[in-house]
């Protein structure tokens, strides 16, 4: 799947460009306007559909296996801190999801791992990651599920 | 300076009439290119395409009033502070460059047509608007094309490159500036420089005009069609897909607040 550009929504502010990860998102050299100059390189990780100010941006599915009709499309309110998603299925189905932003601004939160204590032999052993599980605001023990009741094989 | 009507000096050795032609002229290769533009790249199938869409997937059936309602909304806001640009230095150079844009031109159809004749004195108020659109598109154009085009300030690239998409921003600002230039030195008495100003506000006039089907100068008509069909498919619930606004309360608000596309 690509991204692609409604052109009439574009005005070429520049946010995809800066915001692609795969550096993809450039702008037109004849209507300087947003472009996927190389949509086989798009990982579909949306932050441009996202980004962009005038939801100018969508993805495409590729012929052979995206249901025609199908529609993913995002609503990014900075004012409110919230983001909605409006996903719309070939058969009419259609489910609404709204959720807060949880991107944090430029160059901030970063751990500063240098100032941290070492972790040592048993930290390193353990299947937790760093800072879990207080940094998941969870108290104890990260949640587990019993073995005994999954079932065998592939199951949906 | 402010108080030269260039027009009314220039019909000592060009006939009004001849003016006048050149003017619809200009008008003429608008439509014409407009129409090839719309031909080519098939844009107003594409905008019919989208409003039937749109009407399938309404939620809500529009009255003729709601409808009005929103397309003169849009008018008053989208298009006429040209809102979809943000809050931001964008908006302010467009809004400078559109309406001295249209005052430059306003101003020039009047002075050509009202007060080129001989003996025909003209207000300052009319040549002061000519001159203050001229300043304002130069103001607007300048700062937008050395500090805030996307090239420039997304991509990183320098701003003397120059590539198809500044056809049109490029030709108008030297339409503005040669005609400044011509008029100034038309009343500085600098003979062969008024000479060499008035060719190049020619050409740069032509290139403007005459370069439509090449340019962007078909935005101004098309934006304005846009952000119509946008407002419309808000109201009838169709919104192009997107979700609706979110019913929240402010409060998490701008903790992440969209920052200026210059991280390259």
């Amino acid at each position: 799947m690509s991204t692609f550009v409604y052109m009439t929504r574009c005005d070429g502010c520049g946010h995809c460009v800066d915001i692609c990860p795969s550096d993809i998102m450039h702008i037109d050299e004849t209507i300087r306007r947003a472009k996927n100059i190389e949509p086989n390189f798009c990982w579909e990780c949306y932050s441009c559909v996202k980004a962009c100010p005038n939801h100018a941006i969508d993805v495409r599915g590729y012929a052979d296996f995206a249901p025609m009709g199908h529609s993913v499309r995002v609503r990014r309110e900075e004012e409110k801190g919230t983001i909605s998603w409006r996903i719309k299925f070939r058969n009419g189905t259609e489910k609404n999801f709204v959720s807060p932003i949880t991107t944090k601004p430029w160059g901030k939160f970063i751990p500063k791992l240098a100032d941290e204590d070492s972790p040592n032999q048993g930290e390193i052993n353990s299947q937790r990651l760093y800072t879990e599980p207080n940094g998941l605001n969870i108290d104890g023990d990260l949640p587990t599920i019993n073995k005994e009741t999954f079932k065998k094989g592939v199951y949906y | 300076m402010f108080n030269n009507n260039p027009f009314s000096n220039l019909a000592e050795i060009v006939s009004p009439l001849a003016m006048q032609g050149f003017l619809i002229a200009m008008v003429g290769l608008v439509i014409l290119g407009t129409l090839i533009d719309i031909l080519h790249k098939k844009n107003v199938k594409y905008f019919f395409d989208n409003a039937k869409k749109a009407k399938k997937n309404a939620e809500i059936e529009l009255s003729a009033t709601k409808r009005t309602s929103v397309i003169l909304k849009t008018v008053a806001h989208d298009i006429a502070t040209t809102a979809e640009l943000g809050r931001g230095k964008r908006r302010v150079a467009h809004v400078m460059g559109m309406y001295g844009t249209i005052i430059f031109w306003a101003c020039s159809a009047i002075l050509i047509f009202t007060y080129s004749k001989a003996g025909i004195e003209t207000p300052t108020s009319i040549t002061t608007l000519w001159h203050a659109g001229a300043i304002l598109t130069c103001l607007g154009g300048y700062w937008f094309w050395f500090f805030l085009r996307v090239d420039v300030l997304a991509e990183a690239h320098p701003w003397y490159r120059i590539i198809k998409a500044d056809l049109f921003v490029l030709a108008l600002l030297a339409c503005a500036t040669f005609g400044l230039a011509w008029s100034y030195t038309q009343s500085s008495g600098m003979i062969k420089l008024n000479y060499l100003f008035l060719v190049l506000f020619i050409v740069a006039n032509l290139v403007l005009f005459g370069g439509v089907y090449w340019s962007k100068f078909a935005h101004m008509f098309y934006k304005p069609g846009a952000a119509i069909q946008k407002n419309l498919a808000e109201a009838d619930g169709s919104r192009d897909n997107l979700p609706p606004p979110a019913e929240a309360k402010e409060q998490f608000g701008l903790g992440i607040k969209r920052e200026q596309p210059k991280h390259y």
